[in-house]
């Protein structure tokens, strides 16, 4: 019997096209928009100026507190302005148009493929580099990892899970790391581990890569304390707080962090990234994006610079479709729809995925039937009907004792709606509200 | 038999008067005084329970009216100046006239001056498009067109025109609840002075956008260019943000102001029409 979170949880059709195909390095572009916010926390402010000549792997937007990262130039050229753009999050945004000249590196970056086991620095220097790195959490939430690893005072981590799940449908970008890089991703395990003092690493995989989880297996044994577990295929399985449940059993309390029940989750992306941070003094600023969709010609995954344009890489798997219904930023189930073939790749950007007209189409919103599908597929345990006629009468303190806030927006609930209501817009959007309420109320 | 009706009778007679005295004595025990002018002013009020003057409801705002001294601060947007006037009788109070208020649109975004350059089909509302993204045109300031205000809207002054893709405020029904200020996510709505005929002068536009950007996404967007804001002899127009605002309390309708707009985002509005203008105006429509 294999191991997976307890309640909860659909299967959407997996659809993973791109799976055999091998990372492929994208071309430089002519030009890039990096974006000065590409974690949660505060936006990075700029430190480079029009006209500035940077090198890839510069730093050009300092962090701006403690929950903030570095941004580093991915290109190397001349500074074209620095103004607002759309990226990712819908609207014009802050960020760093960059002309591209060749491609210079800064000289202390090993662009060498050797891999590199020894390491000779203690827990706290692996974190300051991590944060000077600009890393992130590559699953798509970007939140800080250097925060992460540095637990608040009186708890103790005693795991650290790497999420290899990938439940989303349609991506491979983090199957692909694993097949291709699996000994960086082990050695940056045991980097994170070393960092945080634990003992025991847990690197979880759906049974849907049975490639992946044979090698990591074989691999792991040679890496003292790491192991391998198959994982049922379930979505949302790749959320902090179902991971944690799927190999731990263990439950995070409402409200609470992962690390009450002494667990951190690290995407494998993540321990690459950290990999090459510290062993090859590479700062975060490329990464791995599946572009894939039925429709277009040669689904791929692309190891892209931050910062080029979405058009760039969709031209490179052939071009448009003629009957795009939708291009989204991330996997088709907690993705965003972008409106524009301008926004950049972010740090958070895992995949590109190209809607067909009729995939795209929402279905006709009808009356609720009470039918409780959206309950029993709740992995947080919640009553999705409940919270969405909350957010649509506006009645925020029942939504909030109602547990609003714990909603991880997996979007199960609208998936399986056989009414085919718009669950999960408004929830999201009562969660924002009563976040508000909750943050005015501690002022 | 008849006894038994007789016993039946009497015992209730005797629980019911009992009660009636203990209940009289506990009434006036904990009585509760309540000014009977609250009731008298509730009378006076509109009874609409809207919340436009910023209290719960009619009855909550007639207390607040009787604890009052002073009924300046009190205003029943929906009665207006006459409603306050009886309420101030009935006090003894003097009610200070107000300006009555409209609110107004400021976006003249329609289909045939900002294009739709996406589609959203997410809930129908503009506060869930206004979180997901910056809207269905490249116009991230004007108005998504779900209609979120004449939801709101419990007097039927707005009208939605799905097909113009920006609703309109009917002056002759607004009351200014101030309902619809609230509830527009883009800040759109804003209560202006009420003129006679509810003539208008106004800047339809709330793009912050630099010219080049905003001419791009709108036909009639506002580009801070400050010829209108220099045409003023009032100082009621300032420009901020790239944007033009007319204070409608400093403006006197001299409508010097609409010609000067290179870009037609200043409106006059139920003004008798000016012949060489509106040939102009012909003249644009044309040469497009």
């Amino acid at each position: 019997m294999l191991k997976t979170f307890k309640i909860g949880g659909v299967h959407p059709p997996e659809n993973k096209i791109s799976a055999g195909k091998k990372i492929e390095t994208l071309p430089i572009p002519k030009t890039v928009f990096i974006p000065v916010a590409q974690h949660i926390g505060s936006p990075a402010s700029a430190v480079v100026n029009k006209g500035d000549v940077v090198k890839v792997g510069q730093v050009i937007a300092k962090s701006s507190g403690f929950v903030s990262t570095n941004i580093h130039s991915s290109v190397s050229g001349k500074v074209k302005k620095v103004d607002v753009s759309a990226d990712s999050s819908g609207y014009p945004k802050q960020g760093i148009f960059i002309d591209v000249e060749g491609d210079e590196w800064l000289e202390e970056i090993d662009r060498s493929e050797t891999l590199k086991t020894t390491f000779d620095l203690n827990g706290t220097e692996i974190i300051q580099k991590i944060q000077e790195a600009g890393i992130v959490g590559l699953g798509g939430a970007t939140f800080p990892t250097h925060v992460k690893l540095v637990p608040p005072k009186g708890m103790k981590a005693e795991v650290l899970l790497i999420n290899g799940v990938e439940c989303e449908p349609y991506l491979t970008s983090d199957h692909r790391l694993m097949l291709e890089k699996a000994d960086e991703i082990l050695v940056g395990t045991q980097l994170l581990m070393m960092a945080m003092n634990v003992e025991k690493a847990v690197i979880g995989i759906e049974n849907n890569k049975p490639d992946a989880i044979q090698l990591l297996t074989d691999k792991a044994k040679k890496y003292k304390g790491i192991s391998v577990v198959a994982l049922k295929v379930k979505y949302p399985q790749g959320g902090e707080k179902q991971l944690i449940k799927a190999v731990t059993g263990k439950e995070v309390p409402s409200g609470g962090l992962p690390i009450a029940v002494g667990a951190v989750v690290s995407n494998v992306g993540t321990a690459f990234a950290v990999y090459e941070a510290i062993q090859k003094n590479k700062p975060l600023f490329e990464r791995v994006v599946t572009v894939t969709g039925k429709g277009i010609a040669n689904p791929s995954n692309f190891k892209v610079r931050i910062g080029t344009a979405t058009s760039e890489l969709i031209e490179a798997t052939g071009g448009l479709p003629e009957n795009t219904g939708k291009i989204i930023s991330g996997g088709p189930m907690m993705g965003r729809a972008i409106a524009s073939l301008d926004v950049p790749v972010a740090k958070g950007t895992s995949g590109i995925l190209i809607m067909q007209n009729t995939e795209a189409k929402r279905g006709e919103y009808m009356d609720c039937i009470r039918c409780s599908r959206c309950v029993s597929v709740c992995p947080m345990g919640l009553e999705p009907y409940l919270l969405m006629t909350f957010g649509q009468k506006k009645i925020f303190d029942r939504a909030e004792n109602d547990r609003i806030m714990d909603c991880i927006e997996c979007g199960s609930c609208s998936y399986t709606c056989p009414s085919n209501r718009p669950l999960l817009d408004y929830i999201r959007f009562g969660k924002g509200k009563v976040g508000q309420i909750i943050r005015t109320r501690k002022k | 038999m008849s006894l038994t009706v007789i016993y039946t009778i009497a015992t209730l007679s005797i629980i019911g008067t009992s009660s009636a005295v203990i209940l009289y004595f506990v009434a006036q025990k904990f009585k509760v005084f309540e000014d009977p002018r609250i009731d008298e002013v509730e009378q006076a009020l509109p009874a609409a329970n809207c919340g436009g003057c910023g209290f719960a409801g009619c009855r909550a705002f007639a207390e607040a009216c009787v604890k009052a001294d002073d009924l300046s601060d009190l205003n029943c947007p929906v009665g207006g100046n006459e409603t306050m006037a009886n309420v101030a009788k009935l006090l003894g109070l003097e009610a200070t006239q107000k300006a009555p208020r409209t609110a107004y649109i400021r976006c003249n975004g329609t289909c045939d001056h900002r294009p739709k350059t996406s589609n959203f089909d997410g809930a129908t509302t503009c506060a869930i498009a206004a979180s997901v993204y910056s809207g269905e045109t490249d116009c991230q300031w004007g108005c998504d067109g779900f209609g979120d205000c004449y939801n709101v809207c419990e007097f039927g002054a707005i009208e939605l025109r799905p097909n113009l893709g920006v609703p309109l405020i009917l002056d002759d029904m607004c009351v200014a609840c101030g309902k619809c200020v609230d509830a527009c996510p883009k800040n759109l709505i804003e209560m202006r002075k009420q003129f006679p005929k509810n003539r208008k002068i106004v800047v339809a536009c709330r793009n912050k956008d630099k010219g080049a950007i905003t001419r791009k996404a709108c036909d009639v967007g506002c580009i801070g260019c400050s010829k209108c804001e220099k045409e003023c002899k009032f100082d009621a127009i300032t420009i901020e943000n790239n944007l033009a605002f007319i204070d409608s309390d400093k403006c006197k309708l001299c409508r010097k102001c609409v010609p000067v707009c290179p870009t037609n985002s200043i409106l006059e509005l139920n003004f008798p029409p000016r012949k060489i203008v509106t040939e102009e105006k012909e003249e644009c429509s044309t040469a497009k």
